[in-house]
């Protein structure tokens, strides 16, 4: 890296003394510096807004008033606690059911022939090209009472299957069918990380088809486990038009009351209050993630 | 020592789509050999080492243990294992869970898996204090022997090799050559090993079965495939040698290019082929009468190996390779060369 600023023409080292510093910049550091002022302006400058506002009293819309813990005493007393914990347990047992139904199809995708797992690859990224709303919607139209499959079904049969959506495993459906790609790309990439001969060696050493799983290829691709879950664990600890749309407000996540304190509440401290808690939660699971992985190694690095 | 057949192939063919990677093979390991399967790169070896195994199934033919036909028997589920060229250590585990692996799926409770796989460093020549280090940190050696006593711990019937020490330097790779022959002995293990050395061969081997093409072109004793291989591959394969293509003419060997006839060697048929020469077979003619054929040329070229030099002699367009003892006197430059008949081979073209 240094090389490259040692190359840089002499004219520029020699114009000042502080030229003549910017060159002790290694190279990284300039290549990195657009994404990083970036993130610095779109992603801590709102960060450092929503815990100012976290801390004002209710209903004002200045970030400088006098600080007050009344926002966070709410979230308690108000019982915003509920709508946490929903968000919490459809993210917890949405990341565990894609992390079942992911794994058996990242397997398959690693053994099949190259040709064959890029179709796969354009099945399962093709629906992203639309957006989020419009799939649920259309899940919607699908599985409601009357809809698609109801209507079709009673009309060859006679039998009334009724509406399949406004229910908890609904929204769990429509997080997990939204966010399989996050699971399974990771999970493809953690697959890649388990040399085939190191499995062969395992069985030729006389582990079981469960043995060789357990220590060989779930430890070698844990990385990639743990990434693919702990990005599903986060988005779907956000979700909102899940529950919205498949759930019809059978049950409230955190995410709508954000919306509902920022818009119709027009309460932004408590908005704050209740994003910083979810930012916290979040930054939890992946500093807890992230201490049980070696990056280096990720990324092959180590011998 | 009563040769008892261990391991037995019948007729075994191996195609991937229509081409065939191993064909009719036949082969009978005898209980507590050092058998050693040789043949150049894409001969076939990994791919008959595989069935042996049990990572691959024959597409025709059986293969037999102690007389029982384990063509589909699992890999997991037969008491052989193997050592791959790659290693294929468990990059996660240190040197004893490594070790200690075959134990574990065993079920064989820690403390007892711990003290087998402390007898198995030993016997790789691997000190103790390495049972709690990461594989990822030994060397090319230490991990070469971490792989044998790993293999070692699962107690195989047949321990199989796949090149095991090809990625190793020279010193490295003739002291384990060393250790891995005297731990057969110790062990009294039957060991298969495959490798596309020659030298590897014959300083472990008591048999050696040479491939080429799919096919085992020549199985015997290290001495008995050097002194007679039976085709001009093999003599090629086993070292480098002269070839002079010769036609039968009355009773002789006629070489046209080198305008000079030859005996028949003493037990083959005269017939058109190549006449093949091992340089150190060849002499320098000084003085005696000749019994053979005798062919003038030039040095122009010599090399020391080891003990003994080698000379390049251009002789009617072709270049002769003659060797002796470096000790010996050195030999005219416009030289003599001859050869017995005896040391000649000959093999039809
Ligand atoms: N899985 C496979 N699919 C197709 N061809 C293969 C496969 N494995 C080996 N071969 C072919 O079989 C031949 C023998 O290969 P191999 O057994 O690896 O040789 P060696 O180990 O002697 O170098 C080669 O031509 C190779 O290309
Ligand atoms: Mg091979």
């Amino acid at each position: 890296m240094t090389d490259t600023a040692e190359t840089l023409p002499e004219t520029m080292a020699d114009a000042s003394d502080g030229a003549n510093q910017l060159r002790q910049i290694p190279a990284g550091v300039w290549c990195a510096a657009p994404i990083g002022l970036l993130l610095l302006a779109g992603f801590l400058a709102p960060l450092i807004m929503v815990v100012l506002f976290s801390f004002m009293p209710r209903g004002t819309f200045s970030p400088f008033g006098v600080p007050t813990l009344e926002n966070y005493v709410d979230i308690f007393t108000q019982k915003f606690y509920i709508s946490f914990g929903w968000s919490l347990f459809l993210a917890l047992i949405s990341t565990a059911i894609l992390m079942v139904v992911s794994y058996p199809l990242a397997v398959a995708i690693r053994r099949a022939a190259p040709r064959r797992a890029l179709v796969l690859t354009i099945l399962i990224v093709a629906p992203l090209f639309v957006a989020e709303n419009i799939r649920l919607q259309g899940w919607v139209l699908f599985l409601d009472k009357a809809g698609v499959l109801d209507g079709s079904v009673k009309a060859l049969t006679g039998f009334e299957i009724g509406s399949l959506v406004t229910n908890v495993p609904a929204i769990v459906f429509g997080i997990v069918y939204v966010y399989l790609p996050f699971m399974l790309f990771p999970m493809i990439m953690g697959l890649a990380n388990v040399p085939p001969d190191v499995k062969e060696a395992a069985s030729d050493l006389g582990a079981s088809r469960w043995q060789m799983f357990r220590d060989i290829e779930l430890p070698l691709a844990a990385p990639g486990l743990l990434i693919g879950g702990l990005l599903c664990f986060v988005i779907s600890l956000g979700a909102f038009s899940e529950a919205k749309f498949l759930g019809k407000g059978v049950v409230v996540t955190i995410a709508q009351d954000i919306e509902s304190a920022f818009t119709f509440g027009q309460n932004w401290p408590r908005g704050s209050a209740l994003s910083a808690l979810v930012i916290i939660l979040a930054g939890a699971a992946v500093y807890l993630a992230m201490r049980r992985l070696d990056l280096e190694k990720m990324l092959g690095r180590a011998s | 020592m009563a040769s008892k057949t261990i391991l037995e192939l019948k007729q075994v063919d191996k195609f991937f789509g229509d081409k065939a990677a191993v064909e009719r093979i036949s082969l009978e390991i005898v209980e507590g050999e050092f058998f050693t399967i040789v043949g150049p790169s894409g001969s076939g070896k990994t791919t008959l080492i595989r069935m042996l195994v049990g990572m691959d199934t024959p597409s025709r033919g059986d293969i037999l243990l102690r007389g029982e036909r384990i063509n589909d028997v699992p890999a997991n589920k037969r008491p052989t294992c193997m050592v791959f060229q790659s290693l294929a250590l468990f990059p996660h585990m240190t040197v004893g869970e490594n070790v200690a692996y075959p134990l574990k799926c065993r079920g064989i409770e820690p403390g007892a898996r711990k003290a087998r796989a402390e007898e198995c460093l030993t016997l790789a020549h691997l000190p103790m204090e390495y049972y709690d280090r990461p594989v990822t940190q030994c060397s090319g050696g230490e991990r070469q022997r971490v792989a044998l006593a790993r293999a070692l711990a699962f107690d195989p019937d047949i321990l199989f090799f796949d090149e095991p020490l090809s990625a190793l330097d020279y010193k490295l790779k003739k002291l384990l050559e060393k250790e891995l022959k005297d731990i057969q002995r110790e062990t009294g293990k039957t060991f298969i090993y495959i490798t596309h050395s020659l030298e590897e061969a014959m300083v472990m081997s008591d048999r050696i079965g040479v491939m080429n093409e799919g096919r085992m072109v020549q199985i015997g004793a290290p001495r008995e495939i050097y002194r007679r291989p039976n085709s001009r591959f093999v003599s090629e394969f086993m070292g480098e040698v002269n070839v002079l293509p010769v036609t039968a003419k009355g009773g002789k060997l006629h070489c046209q290019s080198l305008g000079t006839s030859f005996e028949v060697p003493p037990g083959a048929q005269e017939t058109d082929g190549v006449l093949i020469i091992r340089p150190e077979d060849m002499r320098f003619v000084n003085g005696e009468p000749p019994v053979n054929g005798v062919l003038s040329g030039e040095i122009f070229n010599e090399y020391l190996l080891g003990s003994r030099v080698q000379y390049q002699v251009r002789a009617g367009g072709t270049t002769l390779l003659v060797e002796k003892q470096r000790d010996s006197a050195a030999p005219d430059p416009a030289a003599r060369i001859t050869f017995a008949p005896e040391n000649s081979m000959l093999f039809a073209e």
